[in-house]
């Protein structure tokens, strides 16, 4: 910069001078690209202050962004491009809000003749096209940690350790199974038979979309865990789709005890504890 | 070397495990287990491991080991209390624990030695424990 101290001076003048104006116009042009979903107002109080940190690197072409210059800009376009990310906008209306500017600065000079505002002005574009691109990372960015966020709080809410009756836990599994839920889940309900005394776990894999090889491994080892804990392990709601895609796999349950429903395996776990339910006929008359 | 001690009570044995196991512990509880088994004529022996939180495939073969002594001497063994933790490693190191059983406590332990012994399973054992054949 102190070596050419009269670049982007002309510009920067300019846009100083007519800075509200400028603001209001830019306000303008990024609510109609965001469809309303946020008031003018808000935009242009974020505006307001990303416009005056935009002020000191006017002149510059945006190729060093890494300079200590560009830190407040690049912090308040991080804000709002995660504040975008998380009121689900998408990349395109985030950046066009950036883009905006440019063509309030185009509207604003376009009478004007001068041979170096005019360079000034492509040197801004660029400048401009740089802290858009960055508002593309930090919402990528942005985004990405909304989904790990969202696939932890998924893995807590997906794994209920259920009690069914005294001394049977159950475990209903919804959705795909992988390593990382698979092992929540065994220790989740290993924990759970310590925890609470019980002798019987039923693992129920109705809500589950697929078993392969890998899975039905995991499945296998919750049993098998189980087993070397002291408690008795089954398997219920393998649906017909599921039954033909283990058998084809080849993949032995050995002597794991499997059955079609909860219900049976509840009813399993009954017989095994002695425990009987038995229906009272009613009443007569009644 | 820290040894294990074995409580006998009434025909079982009681192996209370409540330190880290070194390999040489392990043997030594093997060889101690043996002569006191032999000595005692049990006719179970209960390895409560609740204090146990390490487990590596050398002690997780030992349980195996002991279990098979044990039945050359008409002995069941039951082994308790095992942690979660200890169960998974246990399933991730590939190790089964044979003719081993497991219970969640050592109560449940016990419950199930009385009733193989009512089962008569293994045991020649007559059901108010007096010898009803040689051994």
């Amino acid at each position: 910069m102190t070596t050419d101290v009269g670049r982007g001076h002309r510009l920067r003048e300019t846009m100083t001078a007519s800075s509200d104006r400028l603001v209001a116009r830019w306000g303008e042009l990024a609510a109609g690209a965001v469809r309303g979903r946020v008031t003018t107002t808000e935009l242009e109080r974020d505006f307001h202050e990303m416009f005056n940190s935009l002020l000191p690197v006017v002149g510059d072409d945006g190729s060093a962004l890494h300079e200590t210059e560009y830190t407040e800009i690049k912090a308040l376009l991080a804000n709002l491009s995660r504040a975008r990310a998380r009121q689900g906008f998408s990349p395109s209306e985030t950046a066009s809000s950036v883009f905006a500017l440019k063509q309030a600065v185009y509207e604003l000079t376009e009478n004007d003749e001068d041979a170096s505002l005019f360079r000034d002005l492509l040197a801004f574009s660029t400048l401009v096209d740089a802290l858009g691109l960055w508002t593309f990372e930090t919402y990528a960015a942005a985004r990405e940690e909304i989904i790990t966020e969202q696939s932890e709080q998924l893995l807590e809410l997906t794994t209920p350790v259920v009690k069914l009756w005294e001394g049977v836990l159950a475990v209903p599994l919804v959705g795909t199974l992988d390593s990382a839920r698979t092992q929540v889940v065994m220790e989740k309900l290993l924990e759970g038979l310590v925890d609470s005394g019980s002798q019987h776990a039923i693992v129920d894999i109705t809500g589950v979309l697929a078993v392969d090889t890998q899975v039905a491994q995991h499945l296998l080892k919750t049993v098998m865990a189980a087993r070397l804990m002291g408690a008795e392990c089954v398997i219920s709601g393998i649906r017909p789709q599921i039954a033909q895609t283990i058998v084809a796999l080849g993949i032995e349950f050995g002597d794991i005890v499997t059955k079609a429903t909860l219900a049976d395996a509840l009813r399993h776990a009954f017989l095994r504890d002695g425990v009987e339910v038995v229906r009272r006929t009613p009443a007569a008359g009644s | 070397m820290e040894r294990v001690p074995i409580l006998s009570i009434g025909d079982v044995l009681l192996v209370s495990i409540q330190i880290d196991l070194q390999d040489q512990s392990a043997v030594a509880l093997q060889e101690d287990l043996a002569e006191k088994i032999s000595a005692t004529r049990a006719t179970g022996v209960v390895i409560d491991i609740s204090a146990v939180e390490i487990v590596d495939s050398f002690i997780g073969r030992m349980f195996a080991t002991i279990a098979s002594i044990s039945r050359l001497f008409d002995a069941n063994t039951v082994v308790v209390g095992m942690r979660p933790a200890v169960a998974i490693t246990l399933v991730e190191l590939g190790l089964s624990l044979g003719e081993v059983r497991t219970a969640l406590d050592l109560e449940r332990g016990m419950r199930i030695l009385r009733s193989l012994r009512a089962d008569g399973k293994g045991l020649l054992g007559g059901q108010d424990g007096s010898v009803v054949a040689a051994r």
